[in-house]
C-alpha cells in the first residue's frame, strides 16, 4: 500500500502549490518542438473517427466504441484520471486513502463541481453512478470490474467510502474506467438517457453514427483544460474517406490512420502523424483445456514458431513493438525488463514438439479482421513461418459479424485484441485469473492465481514488483496466449493542432482526452 | 380510365401483402444471424450475466414469434417503436435520414434521367457514328467500375483540387443551394453508375423499332430522322425505358450505402448496416419496409405509366 500512499502524498503536496491537480498533467517541458507552444483557448476542433454507430447511446453501460468513449470522456467526469505519464490523478475525487489492508477506500469528492444542468455534484451522484453498474440487473460492460465492491456509503457530505470484498491496492485506477462516468442522480438513480455531465464539454447535438457537436462548458472546474471552444466529432468509417477529409482540410484530426497508407499520408504537406505505444496488444488465445493446447510444450512450440518482428513490420508497418507472450507493456510500472525476449526459433519449436512426443502438429487458428486489423494476414504469416517447425496451422477465416459471440472463446484458438488495462493487476485479473469471464485461454495456474491475490493487496513496492515479474514470467512460459505484438495507436492531424509533449498512451487520442488536453497552435 | 384505377388498387393491395411477407422474411433472417443485440452491443465485454440482464430489459428473452407479433401490432397502428439499442423513437431516427436519402436519390435522378434519355436518343439518332460509340464506351466504363472507385476518382480529381468538398455533410441548417453543392460529388458518382443502364435501354428500344414497317413508311415519306425518332419511335419505346428508369430510381434509394460511406453522407444505408450489425431488429424492419415500399411503388408507377403509354393495354379486347 505504501507505494500508492506515497504517490498520493507527493501528489497532494503538488496540489497545494498548483491551482489544480490536473495542472500536473500539463506541467511539461513545452517548446521542445516547433508545434509545441503555450496552450491557448479558441477554435472548433473537427475530429473524425473510424467508429461510431447509429446504435450508440448515452447509456454508460453500453459504451464500447471509440466514438462514444471520446464523446463521453469529454462530456463526463470520472473519480480519477490517468495522467499522460501513466500515473493516477484525481478528477471528481480530490484525494483518496485506504485502510492498511486496502479493503476500504475513502474518496474525498472535490467541491465546486457542477453538472451542465447547474446541479452541484455530490456524494450521492457518485454512489448512484457506480451503483448503476453493480447488482444482478446490471447490463453494464463494467460489471465485472465493480463486482468486488461490497458496499458504497457516504461519510459526511463529500466523502464516499467503498468497501471491497478483498484488498486491492489499485482500486483508484479502476475508478478511472471510461464506463464509470459520474452522472447526476435523481432519487438515487442516474438517468442513462440524459446528456448531462460534469466534463469540459456540453453536448449540443448528437446524431449517433453521424456527428456530435459540443461546446465548452463555461463553468468547467479545471482551469488549464478544455482549450477548444467547441468540438465537432464525425464518424467516417471508410479509411480513405477519413484521410481525404484530413488532406482536403475538412477535419483537423483523424483517428485511426490506415497503416497501409500511413507513409503516403506522411508525405502530404501540413499533416503530422502521432503514434503512442501503450497497452494495446494483439493476441492469439488458445483454449488450454483442449488438446493439443493442454500440453505446455505444444504452447511453447507455437510461441517459438511465430516471427514477431515480421508481424510488427508487415501488419503494423512498424507502428508497434514485439510482445513477449504476456500482456504487460514496456511502459507499464512493473514491466519485467529481465525477461528474455522470445524470438522466432523453429529449432526450439521442434524441440518442444518433441518434448510433447510429437513430430508435427496440425491446429486451426480462427481469425477475422474484427479481432484486430490485419488479423487474417497475421495468421497467414504465422502459418507460413510455423511450417518450418513442423507446425501446420490452418487459418480459418471467420466472419467479422458476431466474432466476439461466436468465435472468441468458442473456437479452440482465435485472434484477439486487447485495449489493455492501466495496471498489471487489472489486466491479469480480467484475462488471466482462473475463472475470470474473459480468461480467453481458460487458463488455471495455481501459483499465478496465488501471486495475483497476494500482489493485489501487497504494500511493499519491491515485493510487489517481484511478484508481478514472476507472474509475467509464468504467463510468458506457461500461459495459453501468444502475444506477438503491442500495437501503437496511430493518429494524424493538421499542423494547426498542438498537444503536450507527453501524450497519454493508455487509450488512443491521448487517453480519450485529446479534446480536453490539446489546443490550436 | 377506371381500369387503371382498379389496377392501381389491386397492385397496392398486393404491395401491402408483399410488405407483410418481407417483414416476416427480414425478421426471420435477422433471427438466423448469430448473436443478438445484447451480445453485439457489449461486444468483447459481454458476460453471461450482463447479456441476460440486457435481454430481460429489452424483452429479448421472449420467443421470436411473440416479439414479431408485438412489433407487427405496433407497426399496423403506425407505431414503429423505439430502437432497441438507444431507445430513440424509430420515426425520429429514420426521419432525417429518409429525407437525406430521398434528396440524394432525386438529385442524382434529376441529372441522370434527362442525361441518359438525351444521350440514348442521340445515340439512336446518330447510331454507329463516333458519337454513339464514344457515349457507349464512356457510359459502359463508368458502370463497370465499382462505385467506391468512381467515388475515389472524383474525390481525387474534384475534391483534392478544392472544387467540391470530399465530405457531403448536411444537416437541418444547410440551405438548399449549399446542399446541392455539398452533395454534388455523391450525386455525380451515382449518375455515372446508373446512366449506362438507362441510356443503353433507350437506345436499344428505339433502334429496335426502327426496323418496323411504320417507321420505314415514315422514312419513305421523307420525314427528318429526328422527327421519326422523337414523334414516332419514342412513344412506342417508352414502356421498357420507364421500367428501367424505375428500377434505377429504386436502386438510387436502396443501394447507395457504399457511396454514403465514402462521402460520409447520413442516409438510410448506413443506418441499415449499423442496425443489422447490432441486431437492432425494429430499425432493420422499418428500413427494410421503406426499401421494399420504394420498390413496390416505383414498379407500380412504372407499370401504370407503361400502360398509359400503350393504348392497347388500356383497351384490351
Amino acid at each position: 500500500m505504501t507505494d500508492t500512499k506515497f504517490g498520493q502524498v507527493s501528489r497532494r503536496g503538488l496540489i497545494k502549490g498548483a491551482t489544480a491537480m490536473t495542472a500536473a498533467g500539463l506541467i511539461l517541458p513545452f517548446g521542445a518542438g516547433g508545434a509545441l507552444a503555450e496552450p491557448k483557448r479558441g477554435g472548433i476542433l473537427r475530429l473524425a473517427q473510424g467508429s461510431g454507430s447509429t446504435t450508440d447511446s448515452y447509456d454508460p453501460a453500453t459504451w464500447d466504441s471509440q466514438f462514444v468513449q471520446v464523446l463521453n470522456t469529454a462530456r463526463c467526469g470520472f473519480l480519477t484520471e490517468i495522467a499522460p505519464d501513466g500515473s493516477l490523478v484525481g478528477e471528481v475525487a480530490e484525494s483518496w486513502e485506504a485502510t492498511p489492508d486496502a479493503k476500504v477506500w475513502r474518496f474525498k469528492i472535490r467541491k465546486g463541481i457542477t453538472f451542465h444542468s447547474g446541479k452541484d455534484l455530490t456524494a450521492e451522484d457518485v454512489i448512484a453512478s457506480i451503483n448503476y453498474h453493480r447488482g444482478p440487473d446490471s447490463k453494464s460492460a463494467a460489471k465485472p470490474i465493480v463486482d468486488p465492491i461490497v458496499e458504497i456509503t457516504t461519510d459526511g457530505p463529500d466523502v464516499v467510502v467503498f468497501t471491497l470484498e478483498a484488498g486491492n491496492a489499485d482500486f483508484p485506477f479502476i475508478m478511472s474506467d471510461y464506463h464509470l462516468a459520474i452522472l447526476p442522480a435523481n432519487d438515487g438513480k442516474i438517468d442513462p438517457t440524459s446528456s448531462d455531465g460534469c466534463g469540459g464539454y456540453v453536448v449540443e447535438s448528437w446524431e449517433p453514427g453521424v456527428t456530435a457537436r459540443l461546446r465548452r462548458y463555461e463553468n468547467y472546474w479545471k482551469p488549464n483544460r478544455a482549450w477548444f471552444d467547441g468540438i465537432e466529432m464525425t464518424a467516417i468509417h471508410d479509411a480513405a474517406a477519413r484521410q481525404n477529409a484530413l488532406i482536403t482540410g475538412e477535419v483537423d484530426v483523424i483517428d485511426p490512420v490506415d497503416l497501409n497508407t500511413v507513409a503516403l499520408l506522411q508525405r502530404a504537406p501540413g499533416i503530422r502523424i502521432l503514434s503512442t505505444t501503450g497497452t494495446q496488444h494483439y493476441t492469439f488465445a488458445m483454449d488450454t483445456r483442449q488438446a493439443p493446447f493442454n500440453d505446455n510444450n505444444v504452447r511453447l512450440a507455437l510461441k517459438y514458431a511465430i516471427d514477431r518482428q515480421e508481424l510488427v513490420d508487415k501488419i503494423l508497418n512498424g507502428y508497434g513493438s514485439v510482445g513477449n507472450d504476456h500482456p504487460i507493456g514496456p511502459s507499464q510500472r512493473y514491466f519485467n525488463k529481465d525477461l528474455p525476449q522470445r524470438t522466432y526459433d523453429p529449432d526450439k519449436a521442434k524441440y518442444h514438439l518433441k518434448q510433447a512426443g510429437l513430430d508435427s502438429v496440425s491446429v486451426q487458428l480462427s481469425a477475422a479482421d474484427a479481432a484486430f486489423p490485419g488479423a487474417v494476414d497475421a495468421a497467414l504469416l504465422y502459418s507460413e513461418k510455423a511450417a518450418a517447425a513442423g507446425i501446420n496451422i490452418e487459418v480459418v477465416r471467420e466472419p467479422n459479424d458476431g466474432y466476439w459471440s461466436n468465435v472468441w472463446m468458442k473456437k479452440p484458438w482465435s485472434a484477439v485484441y486487447w485495449g489493455g488495462r492501466p495496471t498489471e493487476d487489472w489486466m491479469f485479473t480480467t484475462a488471466y485469473a482462473a475463472g475470470a469471464a474473459w480468461n480467453d485461454s481458460f487458463w488455471d495456474h495455481p501459483r499465478f492465481n496465488e501471486l495475483l491475490v497476494a500482489a493485489r493487496s501487497e504494500l511493499d513496492e519491491d515485493k510487489r514488483r517481484a511478484m508481478y515479474y514472476e507472474m509475467q514470467e509464468i504467463v510468458s512460459n506457461e500461459g495459453g496466449v501468444v502475444v506477438p505484438m503491442f500495437a501503437s495507436y496511430v493518429m494524424a492531424m493538421s499542423d494547426r493542432v498542438a498537444h503536450p509533449e507527453q501524450v497519454a498512451a493508455n487509450w488512443t487520442l491521448d487517453g480519450f482526452r485529446a479534446v480536453e488536453r490539446w489546443w490550436f497552435a | 380510365m377506371s381500369k387503371i384505377w382498379i389496377m392501381i388498387a389491386k397492385r397496392l393491395g398486393l404491395g401491402v401483402l408483399t410488405l407483410f411477407a418481407i417483414s416476416i422474411i427480414i425478421f426471420l433472417a435477422t433471427e438466423l444471424l448469430p448473436g443478438d443485440l445484447a451480445r453485439s452491443i457489449l461486444g468483447q465485454s459481454a458476460t453471461e450475466e450482463t447479456v441476460a440482464a440486457f435481454q430481460r430489459e429489452l424483452g429479448l428473452d421472449q420467443p421470436a414469434h411473440v416479439r414479431y407479433a408485438q412489433w407487427l401490432w405496433g407497426a399496423v397502428q403506425g407505431d414503429f417503436g423505439t430502437s432497441l439499442a438507444n431507445r430513440r423513437p424509430i420515426a425520429d431516427l429514420i426521419g432525417t435520414r429518409l429525407a437525406n436519402t430521398m434528396f440524394l436519390a432525386i438529385y442524382a435522378a434529376a441529372i441522370a434521367v434527362p442525361l441518359s434519355l438525351i444521350l440514348g436518343i442521340m445515340a439512336a439518332l446518330f447510331r454507329n457514328t463516333w458519337f454513339d460509340r464514344g457515349a457507349n464506351a464512356v457510359a459502359l466504363s463508368a458502370i463497370s467500375f465499382p462505385e467506391f472507385f468512381v467515388a475515389y476518382i472524383l474525390i481525387f480529381v474534384l475534391a483534392q483540387s478544392g472544387l467540391f468538398p470530399s465530405m457531403a455533410r448536411i444537416d437541418s441548417t444547410t440551405t438548399f443551394a449549399d446542399a446541392l453543392y455539398k452533395t454534388f460529388l455523391p450525386a455525380l458518382t451515382l449518375t455515372l453508375v446508373v446512366t449506362a443502364h438507362m441510356m443503353r435501354m433507350t437506345r436499344a428500344a428505339i433502334i429496335n423499332l426502327l426496323a418496323s414497317p411504320y417507321i420505314e413508311m415514315a422514312q419513305l415519306k421523307g420525314m427528318p430522322p429526328a422527327r421519326i425518332i422523337l414523334v414516332h419511335a419514342l412513344p412506342n419505346a417508352l414502356a421498357p425505358i420507364i421500367t428501367v428508369i424505375a428500377l434505377n430510381l429504386a436502386y438510387l434509394i436502396t443501394g447507395v450505402v457504399v457511396v454514403e460511406a465514402v462521402f460520409v453522407y447520413p442516409g438510410l444505408g448506413q443506418l441499415m448496416v449499423d442496425s443489422v450489425s447490432k441486431r437492432d431488429i425494429p430499425v432493420v424492419q422499418a428500413v427494410a419496409l421503406i426499401f421494399a415500399a420504394a420498390y413496390v411503388l416505383l414498379n407500380l408507377l412504372a407499370d401504370v405509366l407503361a400502360t398509359l403509354s400503350n393504348p392497347r393495354l388500356i383497351h384490351p379486347k
